[in-house]
């Protein structure tokens, strides 16, 4: 194990390089350009044994990931907000076909209006195509969550694509310490990848992606469901396995003292930092709040959730996405799963400062409640 | 039940898909009339009328091209 200084992307480049895909497709966008960049250098410079794939588009990037992985080898692409976009129709079909693709996503908003900066709208948008969705607090988790992403997705069980969200520009264009694995613990911890289900083969033929008439189709949506449903299982397996590698401790969420806190702070990605920091602050203070870390957003960890929040009195949810008249998607999902006083927060949308003080006016604000959902960082009208 | 992914690895197991059930008129064929032209053999979509001028109602969609098709008016449509 060696340990480098790079951004939460080299980190991505550097999981991708170690568990050895065989085709590489993958179209350059802001923020994630410099995954696509480092792949190409991988590839050039013989360190991966790879087809770099020089796609038109990001629907060409996916299709081809698509094909690849039914041609039966591991694959790996990235992508990020309108290419995401782009994507989606192949987004759904990876996961009918139970390709176990992996991608990266470097969080970004959505136009329009159009912006480059960080929020959790893009993949948000696709939380329903059936993919496996990791949003990581650090460059570490980055590198981490793409290899367990891998071993995840290709169990039998799951077949189905995984999706590691991080945030742009927070995450992808900031230089951290990060460990990388060396390649004999990671070829022990994620063997060969062998199809059992689609290959390429001309001896044996067969067709991925026909069409299912009204006799098939509902029973293969089913199937995606209890793959879905397997994957909780399978993710905690999979944590426990890298934990005995690697040393390092993940699962579905992280409960950062939540166990004697009054409120409980829930979010995703690299703002659990911030929160983190606001909580330690707020605790020598006396106050009592902890924040729940949802690691895995699909599959929905739903008993993890009540575990963690069972003596809390109050919820708050930190959503960096917005299902317009509704509120923010974990928040709707929460509502729909967890019987407990809940309160959305919108922050951050198109990059806009998520600071300390955003986290605590979220905190005071779940304190005196003045509505379900509230808007936090909003400028003034005569600002 | 469903294979994973809903892979086919069977080819040219469409043959299951027995289409005839979607139909609302069916052609049937006076073979008195019939001039063995072969018009409606060649525009059958679904090549569901076989060169002995046979209707293999297992697949026929009921579409009626051949009725319309037919010079001499020996295919008529009529509802099932």
């Amino acid at each position: 194990m060696t340990k480098e200084v790079m951004t939460a992307n080299k980190a991505v480049a550097e999981a991708a390089r170690l568990v050895k895909p065989k085709v590489i497709p993958v179209f350059p966008i802001t923020p994630q350009t410099s995954i696509s960049e480092y792949l190409a250098q991988y590839v050039a410079d013989g360190d991966i044994d790879a087809k770099y794939v020089k796609v038109e588009s990001e629907h060409s990037a996916i299709s081809a990931a698509v094909g690849a992985s039914g041609a039966g080898v591991r694959v790996f692409t990235a992508t990020s907000s309108q290419g995401l976009m782009l994507m989606h129709e192949i987004i759904f079909a990876a996961a009918g076909m139970r390709v176990p693709i992996v991608m990266a996503n470097a969080n970004r908003a959505i136009s329009a209006p159009l912006s480059i900066w960080n929020d959790q709208q893009d993949s948000i948008a696709q939380r329903d195509a059936g993919w496996l969705q990791t949003y990581v607090e650090d460059a570490q988790d980055a590198l981490d969550s793409t290899l367990m992403a891998y071993k995840i997705s290709e169990n039998d069980d799951v077949l189905l694509p995984s999706m590691v969200c991080l945030d742009g520009f927070i995450l992808t264009h900031t230089v951290e310490p990060v460990d990388i694995p060396n390649q004999e613990d990671v070829n022990k911890f994620l063997p060969s990848y062998n199809p059992k289900h689609s290959f390429l083969d001309p001896k044996e033929p067969m067709t991925l992606g026909a069409l299912a008439d009204p006799g098939y189709y509902f029973e293969a949506r089913h199937a995606i469901e209890i793959g879905m449903e397997k994957s909780i299982d399978v993710i905690k397996k999979t944590c426990k396995e890298f934990e005995e590698i690697f040393g390092r401790k993940y699962d579905l969420v992280e409960n950062y003292k939540c166990d004697d806190a009054e409120i409980v702070l829930v979010a995703m990605g690299s703002v659990c930092s911030t929160i983190k920091a606001v909580i330690d602050e707020l605790r020598e203070e006396g106050e009592k709040i902890g924040l729940l870390k949802i690691r895995v957003y699909r599959p929905f960890p739903v008993d993890e959730i009540n575990d963690a929040i069972k003596n809390c009195k109050k919820l708050s949810i930190l959503d960096k996405n917005i299902t317009f008249g509704i509120g923010g998607a974990l928040y709707s999902d929460i509502k729909a799963k967890i019987n407990k006083e809940t309160y959305g927060f919108i922050i951050g949308l198109g990059g806009r400062d998520i600071t300390p003080d955003t986290i605590k006016e979220v905190y005071e604000k779940t304190k005196n409640p003045e509505k379900d959902v509230t808007w936090v960082g909003l400028k003034k009208e005569d600002d | 039940m469903v294979s994973t992914g809903c892979v086919i690895k069977d080819p040219g197991n469409s043959k299951k898909n027995k289409t005839g059930s979607w139909r609302t008129f069916k052609p049937v064929l006076d073979k008195e009339k019939c001039i063995g032209c072969d018009k409606c053999v060649m525009f059958c979509p679904d090549a569901a009328i076989n060169k002995d001028h046979d209707i293999n109602y297992d697949y026929c969609k009921g579409c009626g091209i051949c009725s319309a098709e037919c010079p001499v008016k020996a295919i008529e449509m009529i509802k099932e």
